[in-house]
């Protein structure tokens, strides 16, 4: 992404608080009139304490009580300014990781599929923060360095053209030094942005995956791979640290020329008689603050191109193609007839996967797919949930194109239980309750019983309300498994997806909820991966998988006698 | 201070950085001075050599200034990013060396932010520091004695300026740090629902419920939002208030300086300079407010680094060792993962010997992965022993335990490289004749051989690009690979079909008959030639022999028997 469409965009972000804006910006300046007044006014005190009994205190008086109104003003707006300030950058920031949010709720699972958590994790944490904070840091010292250098040369102007001028023509200096540290620091940036984003992924690999380097007592190894890119990270920090901190010095030290500069010129100048000493010493403090605009400047530019890097990948997230979801909907109350036909589907579009399938199912048939595993029973399951769709052919439910349909409208008609489970940090009954909130506790409870999942959750110490962590905490994957059965029992919908639903259940307990099954499948479409045959054995349908193609299909008494692939399968299990 | 003492190795640094920082400041201070000189004696004397030669020597100061400072910046910016990167180096061998009972309590997500956020900004804290919270104070100070130097009386103005700056600064972060803390936490809040949530895609799609999942981000960002806004109503006192403060310094300091002048003790020169003080000391403060922001905020991420690195370092208590002449012994063990005595796992013994394959089964919660826990040495026996051997498993060093045990974990984890680099994760100098006899024991081959690259085929972050039943395998493989005399298959052949399952149980029987086997298992059939079965129900060992032995006289068993066979007939 160009720095110039992030900009253009992370403005866009900015106008939503335009208020805000406005009122920083006039705040801002008042802060920045009344702190470039003071020094005039204590000129133009100093000036009335000639020597010994040679002081005015009268003008002397009136000129500190300016002073007190200035400071008092520009304290006050400055305080609100900063409230502001700190509003638009939080605000914006919260409005883009939301967006950025919201967008991955939008794209097509394939973004996900490929790309690393840690990094999507990262863009959407750590890089909005930075950002927040270079965005804070610019309206604080943009606004106010730039209305301080155009305040500064007004009140120089005022005093004295030839002083003033001599600070114009030194100021370009200035900006040349910023200006080439910058460019130089930004390439330093992107580069240490890069290896940041390899260690987090590093990181997050190893962190989230920690029982296994244990138990493997690898620690070691994965910490010398960390300190590898590690090392790496550092000697690039280092150098966008340095040259990056070489520009506070590099333009103070111009500021200190200009200081010399006024010095010089201002003494001739009073030596001359055309200015006084007060003069004088207001040319200097403004020479001295001078500095301190563009070393803000310099040092926001620095900053902001940090932040825009970030801005930029936060910005990749909220850009992401969202999946162009159809209009239509699938008719109310549906039957859950299946027709698919010559579907091609591969998710490398260089090697293809599945080539032809074709099936059909009656409303309240059960399909059954078997297959070793690899086969592409899994993505049979994609395809059918509509995570990713057909290159070819069409999958059709009670006649219509599930491709015309909105991803909403299928799988609201479709329930889903996968072999990995996943259970968000929650209660037990929210992670029940998961799409179904307006369930009541007997419901649930019904649910849970129906799932068999009752009786562990009632020893749960808190029952119900019992918390559990992230990625299920400490529960056992049997046990995440019942969970997310009785989350499908809580609501079956007319379709369903049994994806290895109970594989990590022990027997016993999948015996009775496969009577429960039995019960839910009946007058529902249903699809069933499992390496338990019984379930299989009473399908409509079963699809042989081998490598992506159906190699046989029919009823199980069919394919038994056909004395194939699934006969072998079949028979394999008593021995 | 844990997180800091990585700044020890950079002493050299620490020390050269503030003190050429310091020098450049001092330089700074003797330009009010030189400013006095020039209008007590050059204007005043319309002596122009006497100015020319004195703004050269303002050229001067400002040249040694340039060069002090940034030598300062670069020992300051290697201070920073060298213990930055030891302390991320640090933080990431502690956690790592967590026990499995402190990862659970502290979860990832927030182990995560601090090995990246929290180290950032420890590091720019440090190198911010060095640079400037040292020259600040030091130039307010500076200023302060010069002051005194020019005019003792009106310099008491400084002192109280300075004290009332000082006292800000200490209030506003008084105020702000756990104001700060609360907003970090809010934010790990935020990072665990966006992880949670690319990670549960699938589900959250199937239930339609991407605008709840929405919402839910919203009100966890709303909080972050309003947190945020109580420590920017606080810190942002800070700048504003050393403004009013060095102002009314300033009418104080020129209103007694006239009274001075008046009385003919000072010079107006004087009060230029006095006031020029002054005003580097606004300057100053204006950075150091800015600063003292990110300082604390770095002060904060400190804390919670500091809070890891000082998790107690998991010491195994001694156990005694016993002549057992068994394998593998469990003399009366039990286990409870929360002090609260609910056992996972109750009075559990038995032994195994040298070679026999053992089958664990029950139902879900019945503590086999508990079993294993505890034979791992990942957790310790609540009360009991387990020995291996003759030893204690609470006296076997890590190295001891890596040699003599193998796991494959149920759920099978992937990392980002290789085939190769995947199955020698536990073995790195693995031959290629052990590694190609670990992939055909583990029916692995056909996976291999699918790839177009083989073993040197990339594998994504969390396996991605592998089915269930595909990284169960090469997890396998990952074991075998090892060749320790004690292998654990805990339930790791859920994910694949019977035919794999057979087949894989086969080549392991015929691999290596020295190796002792632990298998835990849903099925029946997967165990029934085991040596040995272990059947668990709630924690408690309800019965142990062959599969023969068991139909006869366990119940529970019988019970898992009928229904795996009622299943398939």
């Amino acid at each position: 992404m160009k720095s110039s469409f992030i900009i253009k965009r992370v403005l866009k972000y900015i106008m939503k608080y335009k208020l805000s804006f406005i009122s920083s910006f006039v705040l801002t300046t008042v802060t920045t009139i009344c702190s470039l007044y003071i020094p005039v006014l204590a000129g133009r005190a100093i000036d009335d304490i000639v020597g010994k009994g040679n002081v005015n205190f009268k003008s002397l008086m009136v000129s500190l009580s300016y002073i007190l109104i200035a400071l008092i003003a520009g304290g006050i707006s400055q305080y609100i300014a900063n409230i502001f300030n700190n509003k638009i950058s939080n605000g914006t920031v919260k409005d883009m990781r939301e967006e950025a949010f919201e967008n991955l709720q939008n794209v097509p699972v394939s973004y996900i599929d490929t790309q690393e958590v840690g990094d999507i994790v990262s863009r959407v944490i750590a890089d909005a923060e930075q950002f927040a904070d270079g965005l804070i840091l610019g309206f604080q010292n943009l606004f106010s360095g730039v209305m301080t250098i155009v305040g500064t040369l007004f009140f120089l102007f005022t005093i004295n053209v030839w002083i003033a001028l001599i600070v114009v023509i030194l100021t370009p200096l200035s900006l040349f030094v910023s200006k080439f540290i910058s460019k130089k620091t930004y390439k330093y940036f992107q580069k240490q942005s890069i290896q940041r984003g390899k260690a987090t992924a590093h990181i997050e690999e190893m962190i989230s995956n920690i029982k296994t380097v244990k138990s493997y007592h690898k620690e070691d190894k994965v910490c010398k791979d960390f300190d590898e890119i590690n090392e790496e990270l550092g000697r690039d920090s280092l150098k966008a640290t340095f040259f990056s901190s070489i520009t506070n010095p590099g333009t103070r030290f111009v500021n200190s020329m200009v200081y010399a500069a006024v010095g010089l010129g201002g003494a001739f100048f009073a030596v001359a008689g055309g200015i006084t000493v007060g003069n004088l010493s207001a040319s200097l403090a403004y020479a001295n603050q001078y500095t301190k605009p563009f070393n803000d400047i310099t040092g926001v530019i620095t900053e902001l191109q940090n932040a825009i890097a970030c801005a930029g990948r936060l910005l990749e997230v909220i850009d992401a193609e969202p999946y162009p979801d159809k209009k239509g909907r699938l008719p109310e109350n549906i039957k859950g007839s299946f027709e698919v036909e010559n579907v091609d589907f591969s998710y490398d579009k260089s090697v293809s996967l599945i080539e032809g399938l074709n099936f059909s199912l009656k409303s309240g048939q059960r399909l059954a797919i078997v297959g070793p595993t690899g086969c592409g029973k899994t993505t049979i399951i994609n395809l059918l949930m509509g995570f990713y769709d057909v290159d070819k052919g069409e999958i059709m439910v009670d006649g219509v194109d599930i491709n015309t349909v909105s991803k909403k409208s299928l799988r609201q008609n479709m329930g889903m239980v996968l072999q990995e489970t996943w259970l968000k940090s929650g209660t037990i009954r929210e992670n029940i309750a998961f799409g179904n909130e307006s369930a009541t506790d007997e419901e649930i409870i019904e649910a849970a019983k129906a799932s068999h999942a009752h009786s562990f959750i009632k020893r749960l110490s808190k029952g119900y309300d019992t918390y559990v962590g992230e990625d299920g905490g400490n529960l056992s994957i049997g046990q995440k498994q019942l969970i997310s059965i009785t989350r499908l029992m809580l609501n079956p919908p007319p379709i369903l997806i049994l994806d290895e639903a109970t594989s990590s259940i022990d027997l016993v307990t999948e015996q009775r909820i496969t009577r429960s099954f039995m019960k839910l499948m009946k007058g529902r479409t249903c699809f069933v991966v499992a390496h338990r045959l019984k379930t299989i054995v009473e399908s409509d349908l079963i699809l042989v998988m081998k490598d992506g193609n159906v190699v046989e299909r029919g009823t199980h008494r069919e394919l038994l006698s056909e004395n194939g692939f699934y006969s072998e399968l079949y028979k394999s299990q008593f021995e | 201070m844990k997180s800091l003492s990585f700044l020890k190795s950079y002493k050299k640094e620490v020390i050269l950085a503030p003190t050429f920082k310091l020098l450049e400041a001092s330089f700074e201070l003797f330009v009010p001075l030189v400013v006095k000189d020039i209008i007590d004696n050059g204007i005043r004397n319309s002596d122009k050599g006497y100015i020319i030669m004195r703004c050269l020597l303002l050229v001067l100061l400002a040249v040694v200034g340039l060069v002090s400072s940034i030598t300062a910046q670069y020992f300051a910016a290697r201070a920073a990013t060298g213990a930055g990167t030891k302390l991320r180096s640090a933080l990431f061998r502690k956690i790592q060396s967590l026990s499995f009972k402190q990862i659970d309590d502290t979860g990832s997500a927030t182990l995560i932010t601090r090995m990246t956020s929290d180290v950032n900004q420890i590091q720019t804290g440090i190198n911010m520091f060095l640079r400037l919270l040292l020259r600040s104070p030091f130039i307010v100070v500076g200023a302060v004695i010069m002051a005194y130097y020019v005019d003792f009386k009106t310099a008491h103005i400084f002192t109280v300026v300075a004290l009332l700056l000082s006292l800000i600064v200490f209030l506003v972060m008084f105020f702000t740090i756990p104001k700060y803390k609360l907003v970090q936490n809010q934010l790990d809040d935020v990072l665990l629902h966006t992880k949670e949530n690319i990670k549960g895609v699938r589900v959250i799609r199937a239930f339609t419920q991407e605008e709840n999942e929405v919402k839910a981000f919203k009100g966890e960002n709303a909080k972050l939002l309003k947190l945020q806004k109580i420590s920017n109503a606080i810190s942002s006192i800070m700048n504003p208030a050393t403004f009013v403060v060095i102002n009314l310094g300033i009418i104080a300091l020129i209103y007694a300086g006239a009274v001075r002048v008046d009385y003919g003790i000072i010079t107006q020169g004087a009060v230029v300079a006095l006031y020029n003080y002054m005003s580097q000391i606004l300057v100053e403060l204006i950075k150091l407010a800015n600063l003292i922001i990110t300082e604390t905020k770095a002060l904060a991420c400190k804390n919670r680094v500091d809070a890891v690195l000082s998790m107690e370092e998991y010491k195994k208590p001694a156990g005694k060792d016993k002549i057992t002449n068994h394998l593998v012994t469990f003399h009366n063990v039990s286990l409870s993962y929360n002090d609260n005595r609910e056992y996972s796992l109750h009075n559990i013994s038995f032994n195994v010997d040298k070679g026999e394959t053992i089958g664990i089964i029950g139902g879900t919660g019945s503590g086999k992965t508990s079993l294993i826990n505890l034979l791992c040495g990942f957790y310790e026996p609540t009360i009991g022993s387990v020995y291996i051997g003759d030893k204690n498993i609470l006296n076997m060093s890590d190295k001891e335990l890596d040699n003599s045990i193998s796991l494959v974990m149920q759920r099978a984890v992937m990392f980002r490289g290789t085939i190769r680099e995947n199955i020698t994760f536990g073995k790195y100098n693995a031959s290629d004749a052990d590694i190609e006899n670990a992939v055909a024991v583990s029916q692995s081959d056909v996976i291999v051989e699918k790839k177009s690259r083989g073993l040197e085929e990339f594998i994504l972050e969390q396996g991605k690009n592998l089915s269930g039943g595909q990284k169960q395998r090469l997890s396998i493989a990952r074991a075998l690979v090892r060749n320790t005399p004690i292998l654990i298959l805990d339930d790791s052949f859920s994910a694949l079909d019977y035919q794999t399952d057979k087949k894989l149980r086969k080549a392991l029987e015929e691999s290596s008959k020295d190796r002792t086997t632990f298998i835990i298992s849903q099925r029946t059939s997967t165990i029934q030639n085991c040596n040995k079965i272990l059947v668990l129900s709630e924690g408690e060992l309800v019965g142990i022999g062959t599969h023969n032995e068991l139909l006869e006289n366990c119940s529970e068993y019988k019970d898992i028997y009928i229904s795996c066979n009622r299943e398939v007939s």
